[in-house]
């Protein structure tokens, strides 16, 4: 039965307008000078922004932020793998579309994919100019992006087509590309190798981030499930490690792994820094990943699992069937929570001499060439990482809308 | 149908069960750390690192650029520890009192009647939460304290002076050319001190504001229609209640602050860590180094926790 809206009066845009910003007289005067200061911010931001600011610096050392020191002859492995995952996302996203939640109409291009194309569009027309990089480059980021777009309307225009058989293989093809680029970026199966020292700037960033997230995760509910088990010694376990990791500053761990780990393993055993510092982060979130966790767990009335098993259900089963996909999907926002901080916390490894973005940022500040031109740099670097945090959280609330159970736009079972 | 025996296998006994799963998860973790412990014997011995602590009294033969504990480079490592967990000390207690403040403030914004301040608060919130501290603290740091004016030039304001040497309080002199002051705070300590202000108390905006979210509407209607005036309704009605929530909140906010202030390193600040780093570098003692540092964040996180532990007992509703 649907229950009717309030009647709701109103108000033109206007009137509106002036009842927020000038309701009393106080907050009209708040007004009036939070607007004459956003006003002056404004303008002299424009102004550094298009007439002091020298964007050159980036331009001049785009491939450095993008690659770090990636050789110039094997870079074709890393836009091969870029077009792959232009791809994969476009289909992905097509499928998507073509089966919507039950609540959701189905439509080839909704108002807003259309927007996010036309947003990819501009981007890769005017990224490439605006970095003012060589013409083959501009073409090849042009031809990606409608690679893109193209196998976002194949798979919305042909993915109802796949038989059903098939369509429950398609998530698997990320795990796949997932293994797929690790062999292209690092080499190996014929291709050269390029040791990890040599890999820097965003697809460091990108790698570390993603390494850190897949795995820390089961590690993570691995530790809730043991902070909340009956085995005393599983249960103080998990609780000794998960305190132990969240009372240490990560910087100090990560100090730790560079200089300690070499201690602890036989001679040459020990793995190159970068994964020496990709195993501290993953180790360091899984603990806090363990507690978003728990926060689901607790969420989850103990007679669930009584019920699992009086059905006869053994406790493995009961816990992965009944009570993690309840858990998971309370722990769902604190947990992308977590990953958010993780792909900001990546700019630590800037500290122990890693060259991630901000280290590779850090090195190009020190050349003479490039001296105080700090705030053009970290600007750009701080849109970047707002813009991928905003967008995992964005994602995540959707998600939570799509997995949540009383929401219109959940799939039915 | 195949016949199944009526007595459960051994493997599969409920009184057994537990205590094999917790044996093969001992031996699993006994051997790991044994294996790990050994490996460490051996290599220290081969490397003569085996713990000690005697290098704790040698003299440190490096400078620190800021210290209130005076210190010099004849004066032992563990008084350049002492300095630099003092300095650690200084910015976090300094950071939680500026936290507190600007985030009670933002997280009070958003519930104003003004609706560009509300969207405002808001703005700050999204903008600061999803940008790296340490990308801030360097922002801070190279961007705006780093491009101050000197001499003639720098900010004067009755009492105060911001310029590229400092920031000077009480009555500050322009004695040839360079300012002096009662009391001075360096660049590095302003530029850590903000990043962390201005990141944290993004967060503890997003604690208050869901405390007094928590308070009911009809809480702020009763009181209203009793005849108190708004502020008076805030401090003796909303805030009592709202503080139950907060205060737990706060608690992770203030530890997590504690932690951050190890990226001083960033903006040159010397702190704890920075000055632990110069001290393996130069003796090799990774070991004890690390114990020290982890050991001394702990008992910083621990005290915070204990403080706000009272804290919370006193807000909490007390029933009879």
């Amino acid at each position: 039965m649907a229950t009717t809206p309030p009647l709701v009066v109103r108000a033109s845009p206007l009137r509106r307008l002036q009842k927020e910003l000038f309701g009393s007289r106080l907050d009209g005067l708040i007004s009036i000078a939070l607007l004459a200061a956003l006003l002056a911010a404004g303008l002299g931001f424009f102004r550094w922004a298009l007439f002091q600011a020298q964007w050159a610096v980036l331009s001049a050392n785009s491939t450095l932020f993008a690659v770090g020191r990636y050789p110039v002859e094997q870079q074709w492995r890393l836009w091969l793998l870029t077009t792959l995952l232009a791809l994969a996302t476009g289909f992905s996203w097509g499928l998507l579309r073509a089966f919507p939640g039950s609540g959701a109409v189905r439509a080839l291009w909704p108002r807003n994919d259309r927007w996010a194309a036309a947003i990819l569009a501009v981007l890769a027309l005017w990224r490439p100019m605006a970095l003012q990089l060589t013409l083959a480059i501009q073409v090849r980021w042009w031809g990606i992006a409608g690679l893109l777009l193209l196998a976002r309307w194949a798979a919305g225009r042909y993915g109802p087509a796949i038989p059903q058989a098939c369509r429950r293989l398609i998530p698997l093809l990320w795990p796949l590309l997932y293994l797929v680029g690790m062999v292209l970026i690092s080499g190996g199966l014929g291709l050269v190798q390029v040791p990890p020292s040599e890999w820097g700037g965003l697809l460091l960033t990108v790698l570390m981030a993603t390494f850190a997230i897949l795995l820390c995760f089961p590690l993570g509910v691995l530790l809730a499930l043991g902070r909340r088990s009956e085995l005393p010694l599983l249960r103080w376990g998990s609780v000794i490690y998960i305190e132990f990791i969240r009372g240490a500053p990560l910087i100090t761990l990560l100090f730790l792994g560079q200089n300690i780990l070499g201690f602890l393993l036989p001679g040459g055993l020990a793995p190159d820094r970068v994964w020496r510092a990709a195993w501290v982060l993953t180790f360091f979130a899984a603990a806090y990943v363990a507690e978003a966790v728990r926060s689901g767990l607790v969420a989850v009335p103990a007679g669930q699992l009584e019920a699992a098993r009086s059905l006869g259900l053994p406790v493995p089963l009961a816990l992965v069937h009944v009570v993690l996909p309840q858990a998971l999907r309370v722990a769902l926002p604190a947990t992308v929570g977590q990953f958010i901080t993780l792909l900001q916390d990546t700019t630590l490894l800037s500290l122990i001499g890693l060259l991630d973005l901000l280290g590779t940022a850090r090195t190009v500040m020190a050349n003479p060439m490039f001296l105080g031109k700090n705030a053009e740099v970290y600007l750009v670097l701080a849109i970047l990482f707002w813009s991928c945090c905003a967008a995992l959280g964005l994602g995540s609330r959707a998600l939570e809308t799509r997995l949540n159970p009383h929401s219109p736009s959940a799939p039915q079972a | 149908m195949t016949s199944r025996s009526e007595v459960t296998p051994w493997w599969r006994n409920r009184r057994y069960l537990p205590w094999l799963v917790q044996g093969a998860v001992a031996l699993v973790i006994g051997v790991v750390v044994a294996f790990l412990l050994t490996n460490l014997l051996l290599n220290l011995t081969a490397r003569g690192l085996l713990l000690s602590w005697s290098w704790l009294g040698q003299p440190a033969g490096f400078d620190l650029a800021e210290t209130i504990l005076p210190f010099d480079a004849s004066l032992p490592y563990w008084r350049a520890m002492l300095a630099g967990l003092v300095n650690t000390l200084r910015v976090v207690i300094a950071g939680l009192v500026g936290a507190t403040v600007l985030g009670t403030l933002i997280g009070t914004a958003s519930f104003s009647s003004n609706g560009l301040l509300r969207r405002l608060a808001r703005v700050y919130v999204e903008v600061i939460r999803n940008i790296p501290l340490l990308l801030q603290l360097i922002f801070w740091y190279f961007v705006v304290f780093l491009a101050l004016p000197n001499g003639r030039d720098a900010l004067q304001l009755p009492g105060l002076v911001l310029a590229k040497s400092g920031l000077f309080l009480g009555s500050p002199e322009l004695v040839d050319g360079v300012w002096q002051a009662p009391l001075r705070f360096t660049v590095e300590f302003g530029a850590l001190l903000t990043g962390l202000v201005v990141y944290t108390a993004a967060f503890i905006a997003e604690v208050v504001r869901g405390g007094i979210a928590s308070v009911p509407k009809g809480q702020w209607e009763a009181a209203t229609s009793l005849g108190f005036p708004p502020l008076l309704t805030l401090r003796r009605i909303v805030l009592p209640q709202a503080l139950r929530v907060i205060v737990p909140g706060l608690n992770s906010q203030y530890i997590s602050l504690a932690k951050n202030s190890s990226l001083a390193v960033a903006c040159g600040f010397t702190d704890l860590y920075s000055v632990s780093e110069t001290t393996l570098n130069q003796t090799g003692r990774a070991i004890e180094v690390m114990l020290i540092l982890l050991g001394s964040y702990l008992v910083i996180d621990l005290v915070i926790s204990a403080l706000m532990n009272g804290l919370n007992g006193l807000v909490q509703l007390r029933e009879r």
